[in-house]
């Protein structure tokens, strides 16, 4: 790669041996795909909840945050996908006391490094977006994937050890989606019907991503009717990087790189898959072979404000049988407070979690502790991840999700 | 048989090979405590990849992965190397953090080329793997 002068000087250690050890991992990285050169980039943003870094990697971090001697000093804002605990809720979810007190190791380190805890994965509905051709260090898929499709930022899926190293060098390796030739349609999809509920949305994501097969695949899709919201691109998008490691895709007439579908280049393609609404309810249909419920489950990606007022309207009146639990951005969850909206679902026997994420929390552990098995959700990226944990997902749309945390079942 | 790769990293290992064409994610499809595919649908659910060159389709999923193998590695609980027909950033940052030899990119579908079971030799430096 070449390196301009900044960057030879961080290898050479004069930016101090944390910019050093991140130069070098970016390099090793960046010439894996053949970079030619470095991209600044204006935020990072660090997948880390310690489910993922285990001992190894919060010693890791601890030994980062010691390396220069003092404070680093990041050189762009540097924020967090959600944690592995709710501090406040840790013993609501039963979780073990070692996981909880290795989270706290590791917000130590986050701190001592300059990082912001946000621990969000809805960022770009809660921090700031990124704006129109902005490179950026991202991690979180489903975070990567809105920001290159729906805001027009560039970023590739940065894993946590990689995104820290953004934070620290303010720059990333140029290849993947920071190249204008791997943003260009290489998979055109016709779908004949427009999805109405979240859970629609998501179960088309993941059909896309299923088919699109891997991340350098990018999928523009025509056909779809009306200009879908926030969050229904949000669980369109993560469910599709979830079945099929995508980082970007195109709406035809909705996003930004695809006002027309020649804009794309799909114009070029033939039409290789048709999506209709049979085929949606068959992807929903494979998770539905149960119905008793033992925990209800919103989460992957965090909820919105708006997510949580249809929560808890649906919550008004009802009595829970099961539990419920909501989980949101430490960002939102003071405005569902200060709104009401957390007691409407709290006093109906629900649980709304705020900087966590479900999946991300020690899911095997609580699972156990909780005789946890059979889940219900409106996730579509939820179900696709859970299986591996042990669990029997099931997905239903948001009001059945709640219908069945009241009955213990979810009704067919 | 010798096969080369468009990308790669790492040194040289030599192992058995645990071939499907078949995803690859680190927090989907792996019980990183027992060292076992756990995912009911992967076609390689139940075995062990412990001290295994992978041999795989795709890297799948999410970002956790690029700690994953860092903390595999801390136990021993990890793959020998890992072989892909193509791999997203996230397996290449996690093989880079946690020192796991990598090949990804063939003429041909690599998960076809190698037989399950084979004893592979894998040199980096070359990005080159040869079926003994």
């Amino acid at each position: 790669m070449k390196l301009d002068e900044v960057e030879r000087a961080m290898r050479a250690g004069e930016y101090g041996a944390a910019a050093k050890v991140a130069l070098e991992h970016q390099i090793k990285v960046g010439e894996f795909f053949g970079a030619a050169e470095f991209v600044a980039v204006t935020q990072a943003h660090v997948m880390a909840d310690t489910e993922s870094l285990g001992e190894a990697g919060v010693r890791w971090l601890e030994s980062l945050a010691a390396l220069d001697g003092r404070p680093l000093r990041l050189r762009v804002p540097t924020i967090t996908d959600p944690r592995g605990t709710d501090f406040a809720k840790a013993s609501v979810l039963r979780q073990p006391a070692w996981a909880v007190e290795l989270e706290r190791r590791a917000v130590q380190a986050f701190a001592r490094l300059g990082v912001l805890l946000t621990d969000t994965c809805i960022n770009y509905q809660t921090i700031q977006a990124p704006a129109r051709g902005e490179s950026v260090a991202f991690g979180d898929t489903g975070v990567v994937i809105y920001s290159n499709s729906v805001c027009g930022a560039r970023s590739n899926f940065e894993g946590g050890p990689s995104a820290i190293a953004a934070g620290i060098t303010g720059r990333t390796p140029r290849y993947g989606f920071h190249l204008d030739a791997q943003r260009r349609a290489t998979l055109r999809f016709r779908v004949d019907w427009s999805p109405r509920t979240l859970n629609d949305w998501g179960a088309l994501g993941g059909l896309v991503g299923r088919l699109a097969g891997n991340y350098w695949s990018v999928p523009v899709i025509e056909g779809l009717a009306g200009v879908p919201g926030s969050d229904a691109l949000k669980h369109f998008g993560a469910a599709m990087a979830s079945f099929g490691s995508s980082a970007m895709f195109h709406l035809v007439g909705v996003t930004p790189e695809a006002t027309r579908l020649e804009d794309t280049g799909g114009d070029k393609l033939p039409v290789a898959h048709r999506i209709g609404e049979a085929d949606v309810r068959a992807l929903q249909a494979a998770y539905a072979n149960e119905e008793d419920v033992d925990v209800v489950v919103f989460s992957a990606p965090q909820l919105s404000l708006y997510e949580l007022r249809e929560l808890a309207a649906l919550c008004d009146g009802r009595r829970l049988a099961k539990p419920l639990l909501a989980v949101t951005s430490p960002q939102v969850k003071p405005d569902a407070d200060r709104l009401g909206l957390t007691a409407r679902i709290e006093s109906a026997g629900g649980h709304v979690l705020s900087g966590m994420c479900f999946y991300q929390s020690y899911a095997r552990e609580i699972a156990e502790a909780n005789g946890w098995k059979r889940l219900a959700t409106n996730s579509v990226k939820l179900v696709n991840i859970l299986g591996g944990y042990g669990y029997v997902p099931l997905l239903a749309s948001m009001e059945r999700c709640v219908e069945a945390a009241e009955k213990g079942r979810l009704l067919r | 048989m010798i096969f080369t790769a468009r990308h790669a990293l790492g040194g040289k290992v030599k192992g058995t090979a645990l071939v499907a064409h078949d995803g690859f994610s680190a927090r989907y499809d792996l019980d990183r405590i027992k060292g076992i595919f756990s995912r009911p649908s992967h076609k390689l659910t139940g075995q062990s990849y412990v001290g295994k060159i992978l041999v795989l389709d795709t890297s799948k999923g999410g970002v956790a992965s690029a700690w994953m193998l860092h903390e595999m590695a801390s136990r021993g609980v990890v793959p020998l190397a890992l072989v892909f027909n193509s791999v997203n950033p996230i397996l290449v940052q996690g093989a880079v953090f946690g020192n796991v030899t990598m090949l990804a990119g063939f003429e041909g579908d690599i998960t076809a080329l190698v037989p399950n079971g084979a004893t592979v030799e894998i040199d980096a430096g070359k990005r080159s793997l040869r079926v003994l």
